[in-house]
């Protein structure tokens, strides 16, 4: 079982990014889960969404989780919420920042000693997208770090998922993957 | 005529669109609705699929959920297949239409996405919404995925639409645990479900103007009393059956099995959980932990609400020694619905098992497999002792003092 929680401000699209990785795993024959608090959903919200992978069916409905992998897509939470709640030893964090790896950490000492990669995802979708939708370029940087899949598949499947989406925003997601895929560290 | 969809094998549906889909595959005459979360996805994905030329039926917006019901009962009288959704407070304010429809006996479909009823206001999952249609006159079909949804709602509409039936079914999911969540889903041709669900075939329609009916009548104490008690012995008799034909028309399809109540290692059970919803899956996957402990614990879980399966339940349940009921509603003054149903069903039957009641996830809080072992391990005292080691009925998961009751 494969277990990751997503930390976003409602609108950000970790829903939409955990749906569209849910559908990436399920062409591998894998049982796939992805779900999220609302609350009473207001936009720019703190909220959290969830993804489990298994080969066996998931039978688990439990909303609590231990991550392996926690995604953070809007910067700000890295101060103004629990993104290590619940974490385990080797939970591994791909969060969005302007920061350095070694600048974030200073920041926030929670994080010392933990696994954590940095990657700016607000800005390359802004330069991308030209909208700050950091959810697909956060899935191009956990392809990178979890090696789950291979780039080139990943963005394969990927184009099946955004397929109702206008070419030029498809064209400009795959870049955007692309980009963060390159630029985690 | 409506264009075709092409679904993939497998697609990855949360139970909102798996129900929606469904709905367009059973090509309903007229889906009349007033959305409310969380099944308001339901009605949305419905009226997308219709503006893009998916759906030939009709698809009014009511005023209310008693209007979007009323509007379904008319409809429906009139002589088509018809569906709607909704959840909670827009159940509460259904409640008066659904005993007419019921004792109208028209063949309504109706998806319930359980939540919470306030006050406190609360949008999440519980079953008071499902509890409180339990005396309404309805089948009531429960879910504990989106597969199930979808599922569920081709035979609702095959078991409801029968004519040794012709009574309206609700199919539940809970809410955000499975409305919300996307999980995989394997889909049948547009074709190939419509065939599954049958053609439409009207009774005593009203717009069938050569042989004029009339539908609500008035009947006072000469009458009324022989319409509720047929009403009551078909959802009694007829229902189960027809629904297991439709499960094993199901499996012979798809593979999939059914079963009016579905029971998980319970062939040589000695401790057993019984609950619906979502909680079923998580309790198996407790039960499998404990198996491998060598814990010989089961699960029941109640696929079919209404008409409640007593003769089922109690054979499934006849060799155990502990059970404890989890009821996801507050009893508001007694124990849980789900105590009493069981209480009804062993009574009689010579059993000496244990039988303890757990309130638990009230407004969508968590159920976790913690606490469901927690709960394991109080039916192994309870099955050693011979008789209840806890309060009969016990809050799981709260806060504060325990409030524990008996």
């Amino acid at each position: 079982m494969l277990e990751i929680r997503w930390h976003s401000r409602a609108g950000q699209g970790a829903v939409t990014g955990a749906k569209g990785l849910a559908e990436v795993v399920a062409t591998t024959g894998k049982n796939v889960q992805a779900f999220a608090f609302y609350g009473s959903a207001k936009r720019g919200a703190a909220m959290t969404a969830y993804n489990r992978f298994d080969d066996k069916v998931i039978l688990n409905h439990e909303k609590f989780m231990q991550p392996d992998y926690v995604l953070v897509i809007d910067p700000a939470l890295v101060y103004a919420t629990d993104i290590t709640e619940n974490e385990k030893e080797n939970t591994v964090y791909i969060i969005t920042t302007h920061l350095s790896t070694k600048e974030l950490v200073a920041s926030q000492p929670k994080l010392s000693g933990k696994k954590v990669f940095t990657v700016d995802c607000i800005k390359i979708s802004q330069e991308t997208i030209g909208k700050a939708i950091p959810n697909t370029p956060m899935l191009g940087a956990l392809m990178k770090i979890s090696g789950m899949y291979d780039i080139g598949f990943f963005k394969e499947n990927m184009l099946k998922v955004l397929k109702k989406l206008p070419q030029k925003i498809i064209d400009a997601n795959m870049i955007a993957i692309e980009r963060a895929y390159n630029e985690v560290k | 005529m409506a264009d075709i969809f092409e679904l993939r094998d497998i697609e990855v549906w949360d139970g909102n669109m798996a129900a929606s889909h469904a709905l367009r595959q059973a090509q309903v005459d007229v889906v009349a609705a007033y959305p409310i979360t969380p099944s308001t996805p339901i009605v949305e994905n419905y009226a997308s699929f219709m503006a893009n030329g998916y759906i030939d039926g009709e698809f009014v917006m009511a005023e209310s959920e008693h209007g979007a019901m009323s509007c379904c009962i008319g409809a429906s009288a009139a002589g088509g297949r018809v569906a709607t959704a909704t959840s909670s407070q827009g159940f509460a304010l259904m409640l008066e239409t659904l005993y007419s429809a019921s004792g109208m006996r028209l063949p309504i479909v109706l998806n319930v996405v359980n939540r919470a009823i306030g006050a406190p206001l609360n949008v999440n999952g519980d079953h008071s919404d499902m509890y409180m249609g339990r005396d309404s006159g309805w089948i009531q079909i429960d879910c504990y995925n989106p597969q199930d949804v979808y599922d569920m709602n081709l035979v609702a509409f095959r078991v409801s639409e029968d004519h040794d039936i012709r009574l309206p079914a609700m199919v539940h999911q809970d809410g955000f645990m499975t409305s919300h969540t996307a999980q995989r889903v394997k889909t049948l041709s547009d074709d190939v479900a419509y065939d599954f669900i049958g053609e439409f075939k009207p009774m005593n329609d009203m717009l069938d103007l050569d042989h004029p009916v009339t539908h609500g009548v008035q009947t006072e104490e000469d009458w009324h009393f022989e319409h509720k008690a047929r009403q009551h012995h078909a959802l009694m008799s007829a229902v189960l059956p027809k629904i297991q034909e439709a499960f094993d028309g199901l499996k012979a399809l798809t593979g999939r099995e059914y079963n009016i109540v579905e029971s998980y290692t319970m062939e040589d059970a000695e401790i057993a959980i019984v609950c619906m919803g979502t909680s079923v899956e998580t309790a198996q996957e407790v039960s499998n932990e404990l198996r491998a402990q060598g814990i010989k614990a089961g699960v029941v879980g109640i696929r079919v609400f209404r008409p409640f399966p007593l003769e089922q339940i109690a054979d499934v349940l006849k060799g155990c020694k502990a059970i404890a009921t989890l009821d996801r509603s507050s009893p508001n003054g007694t124990v849980g619905a789900l105590y009493n149903e069981l209480a009804g069903a062993l009574f009689n039957t010579g059993t000496h098992a244990v039988l303890t009641n757990n309130i638990y996830g009230l407004g969508g809080r968590d159920l976790t497999k913690s606490s469901i072992h927690t709960i394991y391990r109080d039916l192994q005292a309870n099955a050693q002792a011979g008789s209840p080691t806890t309060p009969l009925q016990q809050f799981i998961g709260l806060r504060g003092p325990k409030l524990s009751f008996f």
